[in-house]
C-alpha cells in the first residue's frame, strides 16, 4: 500500500511540466504548499496524487474535524487513496490541526 | 497572477467585501478571487489548478453570448486527453439498443439533421461558496455559468437511429477523462429517456459557432439545456440506452439533494426516500454591470444590469426593489435569446442621496416559480437562488 502510495506520487512528480496538460492545466501549481507542522509531508504525498494541493485550504473555512475525517473515508474507501491507517491518522490530524473553520 | 477585485474595484472594494457581505451579492465571503490561465483561455478565476476548475469573472458574464475563451471550466478527474478528433468515434449501444453504432464525427455532420439551441450551462455546484453556513466542495463563486450558441445533432436522432427498446430507462453517458488512480470512479452519469429523447437534448459539435474549446468538452459534449451542468457530459465517448439506473458513484452519491426539497423534473429511477438527483436550474439572476460597494455619482443617472435565466419555462418579468425590499418595480427585460438562454434585465436609477443603496432583484419565471428570500439548505450547496441584491456607494 505504502510503496504505491510512494511510486505513484514519484510517478506524479515526475511528470512535472511535460505531464501538465494531460493531468490539467497543473503547471503553476508546485507553488502551492501547506502550513508547516506534523504530517504536512504525508498529506502532501498522499493529497497530491490525485489532486493540486489549493483544495484542502480553500475547503478550511467548511471544515472541522468530523468533516476532514468523512473526507478522508471517502477518499479512501470510494476513490481508491492510497493510506493506510496509521497515514489517515496523521492526515487527519494535521488537517484538524491546520485547516478547520474556527467554530 | 492578478487579484480580480484589484482590477476590478481597487483596495476599497477588498475592505467593504471583508467587511459584510450579506448573502446574495457577488463575492463568495471576501476571499481572493485569483487569476489564472489555461491554454486557449483568457484569465479565469482559479478555483483549482487539478483537476482543473476555473471560474468566469463577472466581467464576462456581461456579453449576451459568454465568450468561448472565457466559459468556465469544472472537471472532477485529474487525467483529460486532447481528443484527436479524425480518430475519434462515438459508441452507441446498450441492453436497451436496437443494435450498436460506431459515428465519427464526419458521421455526425453528414447523416444527421443538425440542430442548434441557445442555452445557459450552469453548474449544479454554482455560487456553493456563498453557501451559510459553509459546505465542502469547489468554493465557486457566481461565475460556474455561462450562455452560449450550441450546435450540432439532436441526441435523440442518434439513439433512434441504434434503435430505443421499450423497455429504455436510462441513457448512460461516458467521457474520454478519466481518473489517476484505477480504483477512482470514472465520471460516468445518466439521464432519464424521457429527456435524453427530448428535442433540445444535443450532441454538441460547436460553441458559439466554433469548435468546442478542449476545456469544455472537444470535439462533442451532451447539452441537456435547462438541466445543471453535471449532466452536459464532455468529450463524449459512449452512450448506452439501458433498462435499469446506472450505479455510479456520480449518481448515486454525488450531485443529490434533499428529496422533495426544490422544485423541477423529477429523476425517478434513481430517486430514493431521504436523495434524489439535482435536476433542473432554478429560475435565478446576477447583476452584472456593477461589483458590490461600486461608487456611483448622486443625481447621476445610472444602469443597473444583469441576467436573468431558469430550466426554460422562460423569464416572464425581473423586478427590483430600492427601498429595503418593501416594494417592487419592473426591471426593463432585453430581447429573448431562446427560452433556455439567461434574459438581461436593466435598472434604471437616479441615486438622489449620498450614502449606501441596496438594489435588489428577483425574477420570475413563465412556470409562476420566483426567486425567494432565504436559501435552502443542502449538504451539497447547490441550487442558490436567492434574491440578489447589490449595495451601490452613492457618492
Amino acid at each position: 500500500m505504502r510503496r504505491t502510495a510512494a511510486v505513484l506520487s514519484a510517478a506524479v512528480l515526475l511528470l512535472g511540466t511535460a505531464g501538465a496538460q494531460a493531468q490539467g492545466g497543473a503547471a503553476g501549481e508546485a507553488g502551492v504548499q501547506l502550513k508547516a507542522g506534523a504530517g504536512r509531508e504525508v498529506t502532501t504525498s498522499r493529497c497530491i496524487i490525485c489532486h493540486s494541493l489549493e483544495y484542502i485550504p480553500a475547503n478550511a473555512p467548511a471544515m472541522d474535524r468530523a468533516a476532514w475525517q468523512k473526507t478522508l473515508q471517502k477518499m479512501r474507501e470510494r476513490f481508491g487513496a492510497p493510506i493506510d491507517e496509521e497515514e489517515a491518522r496523521t492526515i487527519l490530524d494535521y488537517l484538524s490541526t491546520n485547516y478547520a473553520r474556527r467554530s | 497572477m492578478l487579484r480580480r477585485r484589484e482590477l476590478l474595484a481597487g483596495s476599497v472594494g477588498t475592505l467593504l467585501a471583508r467587511a459584510a457581505r450579506p448573502a446574495g451579492t457577488a463575492d463568495p465571503h471576501g476571499s481572493a478571487e485569483i487569476l489564472g490561465t489555461l491554454a486557449g483561455k483568457r484569465p479565469l478565476i482559479r478555483r483549482a489548478f487539478r483537476p482543473p476548475n476555473y471560474e468566469t469573472p463577472l466581467r464576462d458574464l456581461v456579453a449576451p453570448f459568454t465568450p468561448n475563451d472565457a466559459f468556465f471550466v469544472r472537471y472532477h478527474l485529474a487525467v483529460i486527453p486532447e481528443v484527436d478528433p479524425h480518430s475519434w468515434r462515438l459508441a452507441v449501444g446498450g441492453a436497451s439498443a436496437g443494435h450498436a453504432l460506431s459515428l465519427s464525427l464526419r458521421d455526425l455532420r453528414e447523416n444527421f439533421e443538425p440542430a442548434t439551441v441557445v442555452a445557459v450551462n450552469q453548474c449544479s455546484g454554482n455560487r456553493r461558496g456563498l453557501f451559510t453556513p459553509r459546505v465542502p466542495g469547489v468554493q465557486w463563486g457566481n461565475g460556474a455559468m455561462g450562455n452560449a450558441r450550441w450546435s450540432g445533432v439532436r441526441l435523440r436522432d442518434v439513439l433512434q437511429r441504434a434503435g430505443v427498446a421499450a423497455d429504455a430507462l436510462e441513457i448512460w453517458l461516458e467521457g474520454a477523462d478519466g481518473p489517476v488512480l484505477p480504483a477512482t470512479p470514472r465520471f460516468q452519469k445518466s439521464l432519464p429517456v424521457e429527456r435524453a429523447l427530448d428535442e433540445n437534448t444535443l450532441i454538441a459539435l460547436q460553441m458559439n459557432d466554433a469548435p468546442l474549446p478542449h476545456w469544455n468538452g472537444a470535439p462533442a459534449r451532451l447539452v441537456v439545456p435547462g438541466w445543471t451542468g453535471t449532466y452536459w457530459m464532455k468529450h463524449l465517448t459512449a452512450i448506452r440506452i439501458e433498462p435499469k439506473p446506472l450505479e455510479s458513484f456520480w449518481m448515486k452519491a454525488a450531485y443529490r439533494v434533499p428529496t422533495g426539497a426544490f422544485p423541477g423534473a423529477r429523476f425517478a429511477s434513481q430517486e430514493n426516500p431521504d436523495t434524489t438527483p439535482i435536476t433542473e436550474i432554478l429560475v435565478n439572476s446576477l447583476i452584472t454591470s456593477h461589483v458590490w460597494g461600486a461608487r456611483v455619482a448622486q443625481g447621476r443617472r445610472v444602469t443597473v444590469a444583469g441576467k436573468a435565466w431558469d430550466n426554460g419555462a422562460g423569464i416572464e418579468r425581473v423586478e427590483y426593489s430600492i427601498d429595503g425590499r418593501q416594494s417592487w418595480r419592473e426591471a426593463v427585460l432585453g430581447s429573448e435569446l431562446g427560452r433556455f438562454a439567461w434574459r438581461e434585465f436593466s435598472v434604471p436609477l437616479e441615486p438622489a442621496q449620498r450614502g449606501s443603496l441596496e438594489v435588489a432583484v428577483r425574477a420570475r419565471s413563465r412556470s409562476g416559480l420566483e426567486q425567494p428570500q432565504k436559501l435552502t439548505f443542502n449538504p451539497s450547496g447547490y441550487h442558490d437562488n436567492i434574491v440578489q441584491s447589490l449595495t451601490l456607494e452613492v457618492t
